[in-house]
């Protein structure tokens, strides 16, 4: 064995690539189950915080600003209004830039839901906009919110801005 | 607070895009022991150590605490490890308060980092979550439609956010540690800057920064022989609210409303524009700047913005904000709310070197993370509380 004493420098090793691929697993849980088998339907599902009256989408099974169990299930119609949205200029895997990425109040819910909006010139989306789902194929249907490819504006005059405001 | 606590030490790193002359624990060694010289302090004094930074998925390092215990003399000590998303900087920094204040430690060692050099955050935060159905590009897709709507509530002028970004890259040329510098900045380079998450300009964003802060607390009788004068810590606050909750304001959350009236209620602040010198608080894109005024309640609701265009929270106004830069000049995640924490105690300290804020005798350090729901708050004074 030889020694020797670490006296010089030698060039640094800045970067070594160490690539890690993590594929993850996910539960949904009881509440979520009945919202996702709802999709297979066809269906979007929100439910009612007996407490603060206010619907959720999706429904989490309890109301996390209350903190007590939703019972009551409601089927929402998919239609709704762009209550804020994010043109995003950066690639995204699978989009195209310029897409338009909205929060979008559904009729009958008190929370936004983010989606895409598709069908529609970047700069044509505003504020109150109203927009309905475009869901996947039936065959192609399984318990996924990836059901819903987009949303895209309907023939409606906007919403009124008191109407969203709060909605954000 | 029980026990009087003050930060008699405060190290910073260069931040910089690459730090790739040192590894993550050389990069936490360098800022330790910059806040162990201010302290006059050696790593044979510290009593417990606290680390944070930001998801481990960024740099792909599970568990850094274990990772880092030998590197930051903590073997044989206790070593914890705080998270809380962006806030992180600064809840690590209350949580190793309350270790000195509840007497269970006379001198903590804190130190906060991330090396995004080594990490792709933009990446890690777009994962296409199974429950929500848009797809968000990084943090800038997610806060840009908050942005937006909170433009349309104020009825803002849309060059406020212009505005913001050349004022903390002015200010962060007067900071040697800061990252981005940039001499020629003016509203017109911002405005022309490429549009990334319309209403988020490129230059309205913060930089992906590698770096790491460090503070020393000390409880009074530790404190009495450091060599520099020491930040009394008047209090501090920490708050979280649900991402998704029905009837959430994200624009003005109330989480940070009351994290702020519980930290102002501790220092004895009650008109916190006339009571607070200055404030560091955490803006990664412009706009969050005039939103934080009105949250924070150094503006009425809806007001926020006219602090930014009448220069109330540029170096020079009655309010400075981000003497030091800001988190728009340097971002090293899980270190940009300690870097707030720190430079509120520098100013107090009188030792902010060219971004010091005549006078200044009480500053507010302030965090936020996550989507806009967990808050870290705290003020320091010159004096004693």
């Amino acid at each position: 064995m030889s020694a020797d004493v670490v006296d010089e420098a030698v060039p640094p090793v800045t970067v070594i690539e160490c690539p890690t691929r993590l594929d993850f697993s996910y539960t949904p849980g009881v509440a979520q189950s009945r919202f996702l088998r709802a999709l297979e339907r066809g269906e979007i599902t929100g439910q009612r915080c007996p407490k603060c009256k206010k619907v959720y989408v999706p429904p989490r099974g309890a109301c996390s600003m209350c903190g007590v169990a939703t019972e009551e299930e409601l089927v929402l119609s998919g239609k709704g209004t762009i209550t804020t949205f994010c043109t995003t200029q950066i690639p995204s895997p699978g989009l195209v830039p310029p897409y338009v990425t909205a929060w979008i109040r559904l009729d009958g819910s008190d929370i936004t839901s983010m989606f895409l909006i598709q069908e529609c010139d970047p700069a044509e989306v505003r504020l109150g906009m109203r927009v309905e789902a475009v869901w996947v194929e039936e065959a192609d249907r399984k318990a996924d919110l990836g059901n819903i490819s987009y949303f895209r504006p309907i023939d409606e005059p906007d919403a009124e801005y008191e109407t969203y405001k709060d909605y954000v | 607070m029980s026990n009087r606590v003050a930060v008699v030490g405060v190290g910073q790193t260069k931040y910089a895009a690459k730090r790739q002359d040192v590894s993550i624990a050389g990069l936490l060694r360098e800022a330790a022991t910059r806040a162990l010289d201010d302290a006059g302090m050696t790593w044979a004094d510290i009593d417990a150590v606290v680390i944070g930074k930001a998801p481990d998925m960024f740099e792909g390092v599970m568990m850094p605490e274990l990772y880092l215990a030998d590197a930051l003399g903590a073997v044989g000590k206790p070593m914890l490890r705080v998270h809380t998303a962006g806030s992180v900087g600064g809840s690590t920094g209350v949580m190793a308060t309350h270790l000195v204040s509840s007497g269970a430690h006379k001198r903590v060692l804190v130190v906060c980092f991330e090396k995004q050099s080594e990490s792709n955050a933009t990446w890690a935060l777009s994962i296409r979550l199974p429950f929500t159905g848009g797809s968000v590009t990084g943090a800038g897709g997610f806060f840009a439609p908050v942005i937006r709507a909170y433009m349309r509530r104020a009825n803002a002028p849309d060059d406020i956010g212009i505005k913001v970004a050349v004022k903390d890259r002015l200010n962060a040329l007067n900071n040697p540690y800061a990252h981005l510098k940039l001499p020629d900045i003016s509203e017109e380079m911002v405005r022309e800057s490429p549009m990334l998450w319309d209403p988020i300009r490129y230059l309205e964003t913060c930089p992906s920064s590698d770096g790491a802060c460090a503070i020393v607390l000390a409880d009074e009788d530790s404190a009495k022989g450091t060599p520099n004068p020491p930040a009394w810590i008047h209090g501090t606050a920490v708050r979280s609210e649900p991402t998704m909750g029905a009837g959430r304001d994200v624009v003005n959350p109330h989480a940070g409303r009351d994290c702020a009236k519980d930290v102002y209620a501790q220092a004895g602040i009650t008109d916190p524009r006339r009571d607070i010198d200055c404030a560091e608080i955490y803006v990664p894109f412009s706009w969050y700047e005039p939103m934080w005024m009105e949250n924070l309640g150094f503006a009425a609701e809806g007001e926020g913005w006219k602090m930014v265009d009448d220069g109330s929270t540029s170096f020079t106004g009655d309010m400075p904000i981000n003497p030091s830069g800001g988190v728009l000049s340097s971002n090293p995640i899980g270190a940009s709310g300690m870097c707030r924490f720190a430079e509120a105690a520098l100013q107090v300290r009188g030792m902010a070197g060219d971004h010091q804020v005549d006078g200044a005798r009480t500053a507010l350090g302030h965090a936020y993370g996550g989507g806009a729901q967990f808050f870290a708050m705290w003020i320091v004074g010159s004096e004693p509380r």
